[in-house]
Formats: C-alpha cells, structure tokens, sequence
C-alpha cells in the first residue's frame, strides 16, 4: 500500500467515483422500468459528468480563478477556468431539461394512469 | 437476461473510460504558464484583468468571452419553461384547483414571511456581486426562485402573477440583446463591451457591461426558475390522495 | 494527505447514495437520496476550487431538482411496482 502517495488515490476516488456515477445513472436508464427512476437516473449521469469535468480542470495546489486582492499574482496556481464556464451553463440546463422530462412523465401518467414503460402500449396520447 | 447484457455494456463502457482516464493526469498542468498563452485556459486567465477589469475569471468567460453562448442558454431555459406550460395545460374554466391539499403549519408559515426577504437579499447580493465573489447570475436568480418556492409551499393563497414574470423576464432579456448589438454597432462585435467605462479591478463598479449583463441574466433567470415551479405545482393532484394510501 | 482522506469518504458517500437513489422502491426516499449526491457534489466542488459550480450545485441540484421530483411524485405514484421486474418471461406469462 506504500506505493500509493496521496495524490494516486486522489485521482482514483474522483476519477472513480465520477466513472462509476455515470455508469450506474445508465444502469438505472437501461434496467429500471419507472419513468421517475429514468429520470433519476438521467439526473444522476449529469452529476457524473459534471464531477469529471470539473476535475479534468483541477490543478495541485491550485485556488480557485478569482483575482481577489490576495490572489492578484497568482496567476500560476489557478485552476483551469474553462471547464468551470462549461459545467455551470450545464447544470442549469440540466435543471431545464429534467423538469420537461417530469412534466412529460406527470402527461403520461395522467393518461396512462401508470408509470411504467412496459405498460405503456400505445405511441399516441 | 437484459440486466447481465446492461452489466457487460456498463464494465465494458467503464474499462474503456478508464482507460482513457487513465492518460489524464488528475492535477496535471496541462494549460502551460499563463503567460505563455498557448492554450485557451491560459488566453483566459492572463487577459481578463487587462482586458475586462473583472475579478472572477469564470464570469468573465461565461458573461464576456462566450456571451453568446449564454444567450443562447437563456433561450433553451425561456423554451423549456413555455414547454412544460404548454405540456402542463390546463383550461382556463376548470375550477381553481388548491395547490396544496392541506394547509400547511403555522411554524412553516411565519418561518417563510421571516427567510423569504433574507433569502431574496441573498441572491441580489449573489448576482450584482458576480464579477467579483463567486456568483453570478444564475446562481442568484436560483436563489430566488428559492425564495419564492418557500412561499408557494406555505401559502396556499399566494399567487404569481404570471404576466409580471413575462415583463420581468422579456426586460431582462432584452437588455441583454440590446447591449450586446450596441457592442455589434460600437466595436464590431457582438457583446463587445469596451464602449463602457471599465473601473478599477476589485470594486464594484468594474467590468463595463458585465455586472449590467449579469444582473439581468439573474433577473431573467429568477422569473424562468419561478415560472417552472409555479407551472410544476399547479397541476391537479386528484390522483395522490389515492395514492398515498397504496 | 488531508484532502486525499477527504475526496476518499466523499466519493464512497457519494457512490453509496447514488446506489441507494436507484435501489430505493420507495421513490420518495429515492429523490432524497439523489438531493444528497447534489449536497456532496457541491462540497466537492468546493474543495476542488470551483466556487462558482459549487454555489449553482447548491442552488439548483438540491433545491430546485429535488423539489420538482417531490411535486412530479405527488402527481404520480410513490411506490415503484416490481410485480414484473425480472422482465420479459414474466410479463408474457402474466399477459
């Protein structure tokens, strides 16, 4: 276990956990039947994806790109602000989108009077 | 059958993304020294000083930089609300249906009057604060959409005139077009914002137009956000009631 | 040495949340659980020097997401129904 430094398992829970997110939001996609499961499980891919993102930006040591009075000259330990831009656009989009999902399983569950997608036979409502 | 086939897709999907990971040094400089300007990241950070007298560099790309493409994100954040309104339709001469079965209490009540203004003047302070705290728009017309979630729960009588959001929201949005086509007829480009004054970094009038485009995108933000939530829980409920008990 | 300990809990935390929102049958619990991977995300975030993701995090995956879940399930139905879970034969059999 010596061989591990701090920064090895670092990288393997971010990376790892942001992986492994992603993968069981698209089990819960693929497997569940409930649409608000489905949905839960989009949700849960977009958290994933915004945790890599973020730390595929991350630098050691790094502060957070903001030229505050005591940060002026740091320009060298800033983390990357780019990805940063990215994902805060993304979530509020992410929002936008998991609210239509909702009001279409809200549609489709007035109609159907069930929340399965096995059970719903017909394309048209 | 399916779940073992779903298992295969995901170790395989899983390996390969790690895989891949595995060549992205987690911490690693990979945008160069700054003052190189090789990459975009490090374009960024070495000119927003110069270039926009904005502290937070974040607001800076999101506002300034990529203006356009937060314009852009507005837009889908305004359809997704006329969205869910049109997929959520209810007629205008179905009875007023009560947004909450039962009251709600009274501790919940007088709780609402007393954060409702606080968290509003939280998220004011987040968004005109945006150029230089961490914050912005977004984040503080969320905030306020808090707010106003808070009084929607508590108060079954409380009612959001749906014409204000409009007004509130098509200002905000056209005081974004505008100053970014004023920068089009000044500096040739759209958003350019050197026409404004830029102040000095770290106050609070600094940054030309961005805290202006900001406050705006929060004010845009705060009426789409409410909107949602009003659409969302005005639907009937006449199934729950049923539905609890299962 | 620190943060490493740190990022190692909340990465187990967050998967263990985020197994428990997709196991969970009641789904009320389950959309609980999904604002709880929201509320560790926004932390790290946090500690991954991003301020600006960390405050919409907040905001918006643990607010307003999950009460449009809470609303989207009082319109619907609370318990997720696992008669015909294992799938295809089961559910030609039952037809």
């Amino acid at each position: 276990m010596c061989s591990f430094d701090y920064q090895t398992i670092m990288s393997i829970s971010i990376y790892g956990s942001s992986v492994v997110l992603m993968l069981l939001g698209l089990y819960a996609v693929l497997v569940k039947k409930n649409l608000i499961k489905i949905v839960i499980g989009l949700s849960i891919v977009d958290s994933g994806l915004h945790l890599l993102f973020v730390a595929v930006g991350y630098l050691h040591n790094g502060t957070a790109p903001i030229f505050s009075p005591e940060a002026v000259d740091k320009v060298n330990q800033m983390v990357d602000p780019v990805p940063q831009a990215l994902v805060l656009t993304a979530i509020v989009i992410g929002f936008a989108t998991t609210a239509v999902a909702l009001s279409l399983v809200i549609r489709l569950y007035k109609h159907h009077k069930t929340a399965r997608i096995d059970q719903i036979k017909s394309l048209k409502w | 059958m399916k779940r073992f086939l779903v298992i295969f897709l995901m170790l395989a999907l899983g390996f390969y993304l790690i895989q891949a990971l595995h060549f992205v040094p987690f911490g690693a400089n990979r945008m160069g020294a700054p003052a190189d300007k090789k990459t975009v990241a490090a374009f960024y950070l070495n000119e927003t000083v110069p270039q926009t007298a904005v502290a937070n560099v974040v607001t800076a790309i999101v506002v300034n930089y990529r203006g356009f493409d937060t314009l852009g994100e507005v837009t889908v954040l305004f359809l997704a609300t006329t969205g869910l309104a049109s997929i959520l339709y209810k007629r205008r001469d179905e009875e007023e249906t009560e947004r909450v079965s039962k009251p709600s209490s009274t501790i919940l009540q007088t709780g609402a009057k007393v954060l409702f203004p606080l968290v509003v003047i939280l998220g004011v302070y987040v968004f005109v604060h945006g150029h230089l705290t961490p914050g912005g728009g977004f984040q503080g017309g969320a905030i306020i959409a808090t707010g106003f979630l808070l009084m929607l729960i508590a108060y079954q009588k409380y009612h959001l005139s749906h014409s204000m959001l409009t007004w509130v929201e098509s200002l905000a949005g056209i005081l974004f077009v505008s100053i970014g086509l004023w920068g089009l007829i000044t500096g040739g480009t759209f958003l350019e914002n050197s026409w404004f004054p830029k102040g000095t970094l770290n106050s609070l009038i600094s940054g030309g137009a961005i805290p202006i485009i900001y406050i705006a995108v929060g004010f845009k933000v705060a009426a789409e956000l409410t909107g949602v939530l009003d659409i969302l829980l005005s639907t009937k409920d006449d199934k729950s009631a049923s539905n609890i008990q299962q | 040495m620190f943060y490493a300990g740190i990022f190692s809990f909340l990465a187990l935390l967050l998967i263990a949340s985020a197994w428990y929102a997709i196991r969970q049958k009641d789904l009320l619990y389950g959309v609980i659980a999904t604002g709880v991977v929201s509320l560790i995300l926004s932390v790290m975030f946090l500690l991954l020097q991003a301020p600006d993701v960390a405050l919409t995090e907040a905001a918006i995956g643990i607010a307003l997401t999950t009460i449009a879940f809470v609303i989207t399930i009082r319109n619907t139905e609370r318990y997720e129904n696992d008669k015909v879970e294992s799938g295809f034969q089961n559910k030609t059999k039952e037809e």
